[in-house]
């Protein structure tokens, strides 16, 4: 039979849907580590990136830093960090958290930096603070690059979250190594289809996130 | 990084592999003569290795014995999986490759019914397909065992694996996913001698994350490679399995039919010698020392006085 088809079988089969090894719970542990490490990384990098961008020191160091960071292994990185903490969660936690940091830091800091200057002077010489000029303008206008970083990291970690199964967490990943093991290749198959399925579903709402959250102004800007 | 390499050379195999398959192996295809340096004329003998280190030893020590009998070997070494180099043997795009008796049976009758090494050897004869036979096996086996830490073992009085079902505390297995759906695994465990464990898949096949995991508590059970040298270096005891649980994976060369007697009387010579013991401390050299395989083979080949 042709892998496509039976991979689709495999995931409409019922006995796949129950039990701690069923796809819902599968796909909820996928999912809640991507979260999980999206939202660390977001704590950390945006931050750093609205001061980066507001400042404007600490630029080049930014730059040259994310850049690297996309260069590391994820699964490198996962087995370097287990080797140290043990299997578990902490060791895909902690790299699926580098790993979402360079694009969700690129965005914060490029966003700010993207306000042009006459209106931040604007805001200033309207007798704003710097706090003030940074909450009330910079920030909002940069909310499309801020969400969009936040958007490209989940896309990463949501397809990199599989690398968590190699240490014996879960996630839709166990279905991918059980497959690739026991050269089940439908299954190995219908892991890599739900983990699709999951980054669409992932990316369609936070595409509706960001037209509901961004300010008309910005938006009808950002469109022109 | 390690992995990335070798994924990089696996490719490269695969390609060159895939590039000789359509045409005569022996004649004078590009990506032959690449690796040998233009020595690819009838006699020369393919040997290949999987992509598994100690796999890759045992190819060379098989490609220097043959080159000591006056052969011309063509290397081919780091090729994946089963499904990727045993059409490459049926092909006859390979001719010599080191197995595992028992994974090989699987491979081919997966419902096989074999135990014993002995059974399992014989049941080989008669699952391979036409035009290739496995010669003499060595006395040296590469299988899975089940492997407990020193202090664990004193605790709790663990010789055979039997022992485990005396144990109070739950037992977990760190094992790659594939050991769920086993024979061996948790069902024939506690078929066979009333175990039960639940599984923590660590995907490295009882590599460094596994041995971490026995080390740190969090699995106390451990699937490791019978001649995997950490088991000794880390002072861990390997489980005894009187009902043969496990099934046996003595090293045998598979070979195809281009193979002759005389060849095959090289194999068996070295096949002779190789115990496990020998196969731990190549692997041990390895992986401590970081020697390449083609030392590690030529010290053993001299030691054994077979070259």
């Amino acid at each position: 039979m042709n892998q496509l088809a039976a991979a689709w079988q495999w995931i409409l089969d019922p006995a796949h849907w129950a039990g701690p090894d069923g796809i819902p719970v599968r796909m909820w542990e996928h999912l809640w580590y991507t979260f999980a490490a999206v939202g660390i990384a977001a704590a950390i990098a945006i931050p750093i990136g609205l001061a980066i961008g507001h400042t404007g020191r600490g630029r080049a160091l930014a730059v040259g830093s994310t850049s690297a960071a996309r260069a590391i292994p994820t699964l490198g990185l996962i087995t370097l960090l287990a080797l140290m903490w043990g299997v578990g969660l902490t060791a895909p936690m902690v790299a699926f958290v580098v790993l979402a940091i360079p694009s969700i830091l690129a965005g914060a800091y490029a966003g700010v930096d993207s306000v042009e200057p006459h209106v931040t002077d604007a805001a200033t010489a309207m007798g704003m603070t710097g706090t003030q000029v940074l909450g009330r303008v910079e920030v909002p206008l940069a909310l499309p690059m801020i969400w969009g970083g936040i958007r490209a990291g989940t896309l990463q970690v949501v397809a990199t979250a599989t690398l968590a199964a190699y240490v014996g967490s879960g996630g839709l990943g166990r279905y991918l190594f059980r497959g690739l093991k026991t050269q089940d290749y439908p299954q190995m198959l219908a892991s890599a289809l739900l983990v699709v399925g999951l980054a669409i579903a992932l990316e369609a709402v936070l595409a509706f996130a960001q037209r509901v959250m961004v300010p008309r102004g910005v938006r009808e800007r950002s469109r022109r | 990084m390690k992995r990335i390499r070798t994924l990089t050379v696996v490719a490269a195999a695969t390609l060159a592999l895939a590039a000789c398959g359509s045409s005569d192996p022996l004649g004078d295809d590009d990506s032959t003569t690449a690796s040998t340096g233009g020595a690819a004329d009838g006699g020369t003998v393919v040997v290949g290795s999987q992509q598994y280190y100690s796999n890759e030893i045992i190819a060379e020590v098989y490609a220097q014995a043959l080159e000591a009998a006056g052969y011309e070997v063509d290397r081919q070494y780091q090729i994946g999986q089963r499904e990727v180099y045993l059409p490459e043997l049926e092909s006859g795009a390979i001719d010599i490759l080191p197995e595992y008796s028992g994974n090989l049976l699987q491979y081919y009758d997966s419902g096989t019914t074999a135990t014993t090494p002995d059974e399992v050897v014989a049941a080989l004869g008669e699952a391979l397909p036409e035009g290739l036979r496995v010669l003499e096996p060595a006395t040296a086996a590469d299988q899975d065992s089940f492997n407990v830490t020193a202090e664990f073992a004193e605790e709790w009085g663990l010789e055979s694996i039997g022992d485990l079902a005396e144990v109070d505390v739950p037992l977990i297995v760190g094992a790659n996913s594939e050991f769920e759906t086993r024979p061996y695994g948790p069902a024939g465990l506690s078929e066979v001698y009333g175990v039960e464990v639940t599984v923590l898949p660590i995907e490295d096949s009882g590599g460094p994350l596994t041995v971490k995991a026995l080390q740190d508590g969090t699995v106390n059970v451990a699937d490791i490679y019978s001649a995997d040298p950490t088991i000794q270096e880390n002072g861990f005891v390997t489980l005894e399995d009187p009902e043969a649980l496990v099934l046996p994976q003595q090293v045998v060369p598979l070979v195809s039919d281009r193979v002759d007697e005389e060849i095959a009387a090289v194999l068996n010579g070295v096949s002779a010698e190789l115990t496990t013991a020998d196969l731990v401390a190549m692997n041990a050299r390895s992986v401590t020392e970081q020697l390449a395989s083609d030392v590690i083979a030529s010290d053993w080949l001299a030691e054994k006085g077979l070259v």
